[in-house]
């Protein structure tokens, strides 16, 4: 059994509340951080303990903190990201759903640690039974003397404030969730200036994931060193994965990153195998925009070593024969899916969500939704493969900010490596609106991925 | 005429507080959503109007944001909008049998609404329910794990809920 340090307590009746969640040790790390360290040094136990974003990026969160400006003054900010929406990833409403309290203190101590007074969680709109529960505990924390004015005696004042957005993927983009947190449309920023040095409101800012601030309750309580020896090299601490697609047991598992990808789909801790008794076809490990891998490549690297639930294991092979960690938005196809129209959903979930701001974007998502629509229903051609490489190609790099990219990979990926299956499609116009075409050469590597 | 009452003055002005002092702005978001709540699950020129009016923004300012974001509504809708996704992970599930299913049970394609303007049907991208899939929003609350079955039974559920309150 995996050591937990995030979903530890979440089955303890009553943890929601503030009285169940203090009287499990909730709350220590304010008490730690305010009373015994400064802000900076705060700062340097998040550093020392190698913790990287959670949200996508996987950017070193202390170094992050490290950047961001303090001119005399002028009002800094802190921001939770709590806009979940890659597809496959729904690990931050299950922390926010059921450990309330724990992303408030998390963000109590991050505040302290950056200087924010008035520090904001951008939500989805459409976890809109969240802000309730979020606000409840803010009440509580605010009732107990760890939020408002003069927090535990310690003169650092902190308020924490929720904020709706309205049903735009984009606003996970940390510049269009700024645009978005001061009522705009979610238009992501041209950068440089950063966040760190002109966030919300032209003031320095610190945009982090749910599960990221979450991550710096169990830093704070067992010190930065000892989280750091929880995982392997540059992956450190434990990492939510929500589990999704043609799996028995799909949900939110937190891991510690020693396990394989293999015991993670098959084991009965956490995915528990294919469901129907299905044979593995491909995976998508980290949200819908990081690289679709066919289960040779994802069960082993080119190498021919395990591959291994960690930031380094799963890009191991670069984007040709990897992928990444990303969101930790794990979602199974299994032998009867198809990728064609799979990646079709994709591509139209990334033309509903461009902002339109930059025109590879905008432009060229609606023409892969379209081609991928017509290879789809039999209507392709051959030579629309090779556009659709192209396209997607053009788009990559070309835009403002990384939603271009996360709407390229997913193409790139599946006509990579499922190329095959695409020509299938051109090939039979009548057959392949009646029948998938299964995992033809993908078979045979498998024989490791079948279940006993 | 369009109009908050007192109460809901009083929580125009309780958002308005939680941003920096002139960035009334920032409170767009969320006043938009009561607004849409209050004045008939949708956001008419009118309402966009007298939120730009209480918020001292020019009415493109609102209208700009309006039209932006997914979740609000530029025309009338059903009394209860099924809102199913359709991304992958909710695909490979089976979300396209229960689109479909809804379709026929309630006689309207996507994006229309029924006579007798009850139930209106859309189809939305992700929305972070990926493990519980298929699924939809029905107002404020997710209706995870659906089956036919289960579509059944809400549909039931809402023409009862709008019976009583009739």
């Amino acid at each position: 059994m995996a050591r937990k340090l995030l979903l530890e307590k979440a089955n303890v009746p009553g943890i929601r509340g503030y009285e169940v969640y203090r009287r499990e040790g909730g709350y220590a790390s304010v008490e730690k951080a305010l009373k015994n360290m400064t802000p900076d040094q705060v700062t340097d136990e998040v550093k020392k303990s190698g913790l990287r974003g959670r949200g996508g990026a996987g950017f070193p969160t202390g170094m992050k903190w490290s950047f961001l400006a303090k001119p005399e003054g002028v009002p800094r900010y802190l921001v939770c990201n709590a806009d979940e929406s890659e597809p496959g990833t729904f690990k931050d409403r299950y922390l926010m759903e059921f450990l309330p309290h724990l992303l408030i203190e998390g963000l109590i101590v991050s505040s302290y640690a950056l200087g924010s007074k008035a520090t904001y969680i951008y939500i989805r709109g459409e976890y809109a039974w969240i802000p309730d529960i979020l606000e409840q505990a803010i009440a509580e924390a605010r009732a107990a003397g760890f939020l408002g004015k003069n927090i535990l005696g310690t003169g650092f004042d902190c308020e924490i404030y929720v904020h709706r957005g309205a049903g735009a993927y984009i606003c996970g983009e940390e510049t269009a969730l700024l645009e978005s947190l001061e009522g705009k449309r979610g238009n992501p920023r041209i950068k440089p200036p950063f966040p760190a040095v002109r966030g919300a409101w032209d003031c320095p800012t610190v945009v982090n994931n749910v599960e990221t601030l979450a991550a710096v309750v169990p830093i704070m309580n067992i010190g930065g060193e000892e989280y750091a020896k929880i995982g392997v090299g540059k992956s450190t601490g434990t990492k939510l994965i929500s589990a999704c697609g043609n799996i028995n047991k799909p949900g939110v598992y937190e891991i510690d990153m020693t396990i394989s990808v293999e015991e993670f789909i098959y084991s009965d801790e956490y995915c528990g195998g294919i469901a129907n008794g299905k044979r593995l076809k491909a995976c998508i490990p980290g949200g819908s925009s990081v690289p679709i891998l066919p289960a040779n490549l994802l069960l082993k690297t080119v190498k021919g070593e395990k591959r291994m639930m960690n930031y380094e294991s799963l890009s191991d092979g670069g984007f040709p024969k990897g992928s990444m960690m990303g969101s930790g938005g794990f979602i199974v196809l299994d032998e009867d899916q198809c990728v064609v129209k799979h990646t079709l959903t994709l591509a139209r979930f990334y033309r509903h969500e461009s902002c339109g701001q930059c025109s590879p974007c905008r432009e060229g998502t609606g023409w892969m939704e379209k081609i991928l629509k017509n290879i789809d229903t039999g209507k392709g051609k051959k030579s629309d493969i090779d556009l659709l490489w192209d396209i997607q190609r053009k788009i990559e790099g070309n835009t403002i900010c990384p939603l271009g990219d996360a709407a390229a990979w997913p193409v790139a990926a599946a006509i990579r490596h499922f190329r095959d299956e695409f020509e299938w499609h051109v090939d039979n116009p009548q057959e392949c609106l009646v029948r998938n075409y299964g995992l033809a050469h993908y078979a045979d590597p498998l024989e490791i991925a079948t279940p006993a | 005429m369009v109009q908050f009452s007192d109460e809901k003055l009083k929580k125009v002005n309780e958002i308005v507080g939680r941003y920096p002092e002139g960035k009334q702005k920032s409170a767009l978001l969320p006043v938009l959503h009561l607004a849409q709540e209050e004045f008939g699950g949708w956001l008419s020129v009118e309402t966009m109007d007298y939120v730009a009016t209480l918020l001292k923004l020019e009415p493109i300012e609102v209208y700009e944001v309006a039209t932006f974001y997914s979740m609000y509504n530029l025309k009338p809708v059903g009394r209860y909008m099924f809102e199913v996704c359709q991304t992958g992970p909710c695909m490979l599930r089976g979300s396209d049998d229960i689109i479909d299913y809804i379709k026929k049970k309630l006689g309207i394609g996507v994006g229309e609404t029924t006579p007798d303007g009850l139930f209106t049907l859309k189809t939305v991208e992700c929305l972070g329910a990926c493990g519980y899939a298929p699924m939809m929003q029905l107002g404020k609350h997710f209706r995870e794990h659906l089956t036919p079955e289960k579509v059944d039974q809400i549909i039931e559920e809402c023409r009862r809920t709008a019976a009583a309150n009739n």
